[in-house]
């Protein structure tokens, strides 16, 4: 791993270039630019249906792009059929259901990218992932299956298992969404720990006070698009645009109530 | 020699007669269970292409299986194909065969409706950890398939072991015929042997199919 101000010419750590995608023929992503640094936390907000996940699942190949460019640190990464996994293994991603492997214990699910996909020994693995398992709380349940787990508990092994893997960056999908609000506190108080340690990531989520606590910076996409982007203080005080406001105003039922259209 | 219907069971070599028609019973069966595995698992790979063709071809064996009785399956391949194609193939050849179509289908179904049945999101979760598609198969899809798979599949093959029963209308001497033999040879004798014979078949049945039976839901518990 790179290590953050290191003093070389300062290359960020994902670049996407002009990115489309369309499903049977309806555009989700149109021509999306977006750079990220190293160590930035940048999170992405909008509506449903708004792409941002889609934009996601495009960089770490879950989904084809139809054209437009991504690069990881300088190296070509889109259309990678080959050495796909080599890319996807410097690209953590933690999805809205866990997707904790059920047929093995917590334990098995964090070694089985060190070990099978990186080569790495099961003695050396399995004491970071100890320590890793510590820090998040959850020491005790090294050796639970996953449905022994809460959905909270879940999220937080399934970050560290996305963090065992040392990546470039992390992307979070939503992972808050299917939890109670006691949980979701839980895994972001994770998430906010690991942006204290540096890492990269690009979080797509609904929460608007953790965005606000944890971006560098704030992209508010709609209709496939980057609509508007600003830090986070600045975007959530006065959005610029009226599709931005429009959006965050949803989320005050006053207005609801006195009639305001929204 | 008028005396317990229990006591034709020790007369002679009779219950050693019985297990060896047991034997026969499970002789057939464990042949057609293995010949079945093999075949469903590759009838079940094929249910999950998209190829119309090869779908369609599936269904049709598939339905086949299941409406037709295995008793009309049997006397098709036994008598039918005999008298058809002077083809003289033994009882037990017929068996094995009409078993082994049939367990290859209803298995194919049981494979297809495993490997189905894992979430789209668990191969997107090996994916992103950086696994290859061949360690995907390994370490997530085939163990958590193989966990859906065998409590049913012994099922199946419970069911299997009961169904050898009819081959007894194709002259194969397994359990249930034997028992029969054992029955008419004492009928003058001992009137009430029926109930004693078939009740000892029942019994042997019952400790074959019950051990399996438990082994295949507690599994099933096991793995959920």
């Amino acid at each position: 791993m790179a290590i953050k101000g290191a003093g070389r010419v300062k290359t960020p750590v994902l670049r996407i270039d002009n990115l489309v995608k369309s499903f049977d023929g309806s555009v989700v992503l149109n021509d999306i630019s977006l750079t990220i640094g190293e160590g930035e936390v940048v999170v992405i907000i909008g509506p449903s249906g708004c792409g941002k996940s889609t934009l996601l699942r495009c960089v770490n190949g879950l989904e084809p792009v139809d054209s437009g460019e991504i690069y990881l640190r300088d190296a070509r990464i889109d259309g990678q059929k080959k050495n796909l996994h080599l890319v996807r293994q410097k690209i953590g991603m933690v999805f809205q259901s866990y997707d904790l492997f059920p047929h093995m214990d917590v334990m098995d699910n964090l070694l089985l990218g060190p070990m099978r996909a990186l080569g790495r020994t099961k003695q050396d693995a399995t004491a970071e992932a100890e320590a890793a398992l510590k820090r998040v709380g959850l020491s005790d349940k090294a050796h639970a299956l996953p449905r022994q787990l809460s959905g909270g508990q879940k999220q937080r092994v399934a970050i560290v298992r996305a963090t065992l893997m040392h990546p470039d960056i992390l992307l979070l999908d939503e992972i808050t969404a299917a939890l109670d609000p006691e949980m979701v506190r839980e895994v972001l108080s994770v998430v906010l720990d690991l942006a204290k340690d540096g890492m990269t990531m690009a979080i797509v989520t609904h929460e608007m006070r953790f965005a606000e606590a944890v971006a560098d910076r704030i992209l508010f996409m709609d209709g496939g698009s980057i609509v508007e982007e600003g830090k986070p203080k600045a975007f959530f005080a006065s959005p610029e645009t009226a599709r931005a406001r429009k959006f965050l105003n949803t989320f005050t039922y006053e207005e609801l109530r006195e009639g305001i259209p929204t | 020699m008028q005396g317990l219907g229990i006591s034709v069971l020790f007369k002679g070599n009779n219950f050693l007669r019985l297990l060896g028609g047991l034997g026969v019973t499970l002789e057939l069966s464990l042949v057609s269970i293995v010949l079945s595995i093999i075949f469903g698992m590759a009838f079940g790979l094929l249910m999950t292409l998209k190829n119309p063709v090869i779908r369609g071809f599936c269904r049709i064996y598939l339905e086949t299986v299941r409406i037709v009785p295995q008793m009309v399956l049997l006397f098709l391949c036994y008598f039918g194909l005999a008298k058809a194609f002077n083809l003289q193939i033994s009882g037990e050849a017929a068996a094995v065969a009409v078993f082994t179509f049939w367990g290859a289908g209803e298995m194919g179904d049981l494979v297809r409706g495993a490997l189905t049945s894992i979430p789209r999101h668990q191969l997107e979760s090996s994916a992103a950890l950086g696994l290859t598609k061949k360690q995907t198969y390994r370490y997530v899809l085939i163990p958590q398939t193989l966990r859906r798979l065998i409590p049913q599949s012994i099922n199946l093959a419970t069911r299997m072991v009961k169904t050898t029963s009819l081959v007894m209308l194709i002259g194969i001497v397994e359990v249930l015929k034997v028992g029969q033999q054992i029955i008419e040879a004492a009928r003058y004798d001992v009137p009430t042997a029926a109930i004693w014979i078939y009740g000892v078949v029942f019994a042997l049945y019952f400790f074959i199919c019950w051990p399996i039976s438990l082994l295949a839901s507690r599994l099933e518990r096991k793995w959920q």
